[in-house]
């Protein structure tokens, strides 16, 4: 194939240039936000330079924001609780869908994906009244019950071609040989998903933590149980918002959500796109 | 053993087990609640109690301007979105699928606006849009284009504008993402014969690349305009549906009807519109797979 040429190189970088400056702008200028002093940040026209860059914020905003601690425990805690039910939801039926034939399959299979397009938005009323009715409101519950809810369809569609790998034949032949269903599961399935459970257990979590915001202001209004997003929120209606130590509480709330993604990318997005763009 | 082997992929029964409670937890939080605000959109309920009004939500809320002007809005809104989106993505993903040193390192930086919570991302902007000490209103006043402090999310027009540019920025990764693996996806050897025959690089990317990639294209055309139209968190954080109602969109409306004034009834109205309208998207989404799955098994 033929080579770009210097002129082609040139267009193709400056496109990415332009490309990846619109993408990460808002990071960059969070994380300079974040290391800049208050009375440089409010001065108009913005300043693009700053001589006394410090994370004299990242130590600050744990006194503006006295429950941020709080916080990113709550948003941990809930990610990792709905990941870990929606596996516990998702591992037989994606199992089942991977290995039976049964009436009705393909229909219910599409159902679920339909079901991925209702944003929560819709349901907020009945879920309201129901929570209202159990006392659930203002509590972990009423973010994680919802949560496991969205993350159900996608979860079982990745788990589904995970298992659909795995060669069928490794079974039969230990259900031939008088293997039990149990036996099988521990010592063949098992074993063989292992990486697939990993990559759907990380999507779940990674879709838990960014789920938190519609069902945390809506069912939920006790400070200790806010995860980071609507903890936050609440701050940026004060009349003077701290923005320095905002976005150094910002960043701080997404840097591990960010890395698990950075380090884990390839496998995330090989699984995502395989279904979506095979199927 | 063959009777055995059969009996191994056939038990019907232990397959709908293993389903069972997943399918029960669906029904619970999703089916349940979709038939219930159905019912409720029949009702005047509120914190106070309920009774049945009959078609009284519908027509009020089919009646009034407002109402009318939010689902036109709404539309508007999705289409520059999902318009931008599509285009900035696949600039991208053209851009990024070059054969050029460092592009695997640009495709994980592509990412990060889709895998930070929403909201978070919304906080950023909210700096960058702010009127006074923001980056863009900086570099507007420092060259001129604007002669003053400017609150782009004050201002009806630029606050409808603001908005689509952050939800165009939470939604072209994904975009990317996928039209790029649609583009490695796409058979070297048709490139090779084609370079053979002495078509340009434009040639081979319009008869090529374009042509194989279109199941990609429209699938996420709908599947974007989907979620475009769920679009909650954006808007709520950046404007809350104002100023004066310019970004409420029917998403926006049906929360502040239900939530905002604990209008249940009005509320739920609302949200069977909504409903009715991704029912429409997803049998579109639904039947073009099946198109697309079929033409695949065929070939």
């Amino acid at each position: 194939m033929n080579k770009y040429n210097t002129l082609e190189k040139i267009l193709i970088y400056s496109g990415i240039l332009v490309f990846m400056t619109f993408i990460l702008l808002p990071f960059v200028e969070m994380f300079y936000a974040s290391l800049r002093p208050l009375d440089h940040l409010f001065r108009s026209p913005y300043q693009f330079y700053s001589d006394d860059l410090s994370f004299w914020a990242y130590r600050e905003m744990w006194n503006t924001v006295p429950m941020l601690g709080r916080y990113i425990f709550n948003s941990f805690f809930l990610a990792t609780s709905v990941a870990v039910i929606t596996l516990i939801f998702v591992i037989p039926a994606a199992y089942s869908y991977a290995r039976f034939k049964f009436p009705a399959k393909n229909t219910s299979l599409y159902v679920l994906l339909a079901i991925n397009m209702f944003s929560g938005a819709v349901l907020l009323i009945p879920l309201y009244k129901v929570l209202r009715t159990f006392g659930l409101l203002n509590s972990y519950q009423a973010m994680i019950v919802p949560g496991v809810a969205f993350l159900i369809p996608t979860a079982i569609w990745l788990l589904k071609s995970y298992f659909e790998k795995i060669p069928i034949d490794l079974e039969e032949a230990a259900f031939v040989d008088g293997a039990s269903r149990v036996q099988i599961l521990r010592h063949i399935i098992a074993p063989l998903s292992t990486p697939g459970l990993v990559v759907v257990g990380i999507y779940a979590f990674i879709g838990a933590y960014a789920q938190q915001f519609l069902f945390a202001i809506t069912f939920n209004q006790k400070k200790e149980y806010m995860p980071i997003p609507s903890g936050l929120y609440e701050f940026i209606g004060y009349q003077s918002v701290k923005w320095n130590e905002m976005m150094a509480a910002s960043l701080v709330g997404i840097a591990p959500v960010l890395l698990v993604f950075i380090f884990l990318q390839k496998y995330i997005v090989e699984g995502l796109t395989a279904g979506a763009v095979k199927n | 053993m063959k009777q055995k082997l059969k009996s191994y992929n056939s038990q019907t029964y232990l397959a709908y087990a293993l389903i069972a409670p997943a399918a029960l937890y669906i029904v619970l939080i999703v089916a349940w609640p979709l038939l219930e605000t159905i019912r409720l959109s029949f009702t005047n309920s509120s914190l106070a109690g309920e009774d049945y009004v009959g078609f009284e939500n519908y027509q009020k809320m089919l009646s009034s301007k407002k109402f009318n002007g939010i689902v036109t809005r709404t539309f508007v809104w999705m289409f520059f979105s999902v318009s931008l989106k599509l285009i900035i993505g696949l600039i991208g993903a053209v851009l990024l699928n070059a054969n050029l040193k460092g592009r695997s390192i640009f495709r994980v930086l592509v990412m990060p606006p889709w895998v930070v919570p929403i909201a978070i991302g919304m906080l950023g902007w909210l700096w960058l849009y702010n009127g006074y000490f923001g980056i863009i209103a900086g570099v507007g006043m420092r060259t001129g284009i604007l002669d003053g402090p400017f609150g782009f999310l004050a201002y009806k027009q630029s606050a409808f504008i603001s908005t689509i540019i952050a939800d165009v920025w939470v939604g072209t990764p994904m975009v990317t993402v996928f039209f790029l693996a649609a583009m490695q996806g796409v058979p070297r050897d048709l490139y090779e014969a084609a370079y053979c025959d002495g078509a340009s690089r434009w040639d081979r990317f319009f008869k090529i690349t374009l042509p194989q990639i279109t199941p990609v294209i429209i699938t996420m055309s709908l599947l974007s305009a989907i979620w475009t139209f769920n679009s909650f968190e954006i808007i709520w954080i950046l404007t809350e549906g104002g100023p004066r109602g310019a970004t409420t969109t029917l998403i926006i409306d049906t929360y502040k009807q239900a939530l905002g004034n604990y209008k249940f009834g009005r509320g739920a109205a609302r949200a069977v519109v909504v409903m009715i309208l991704l029912t429409l998207f997803a049998g579109f989404y639904l039947a073009l797979l099946a198109r697309i799955n079929k033409k695949i098994s065929h070939e």
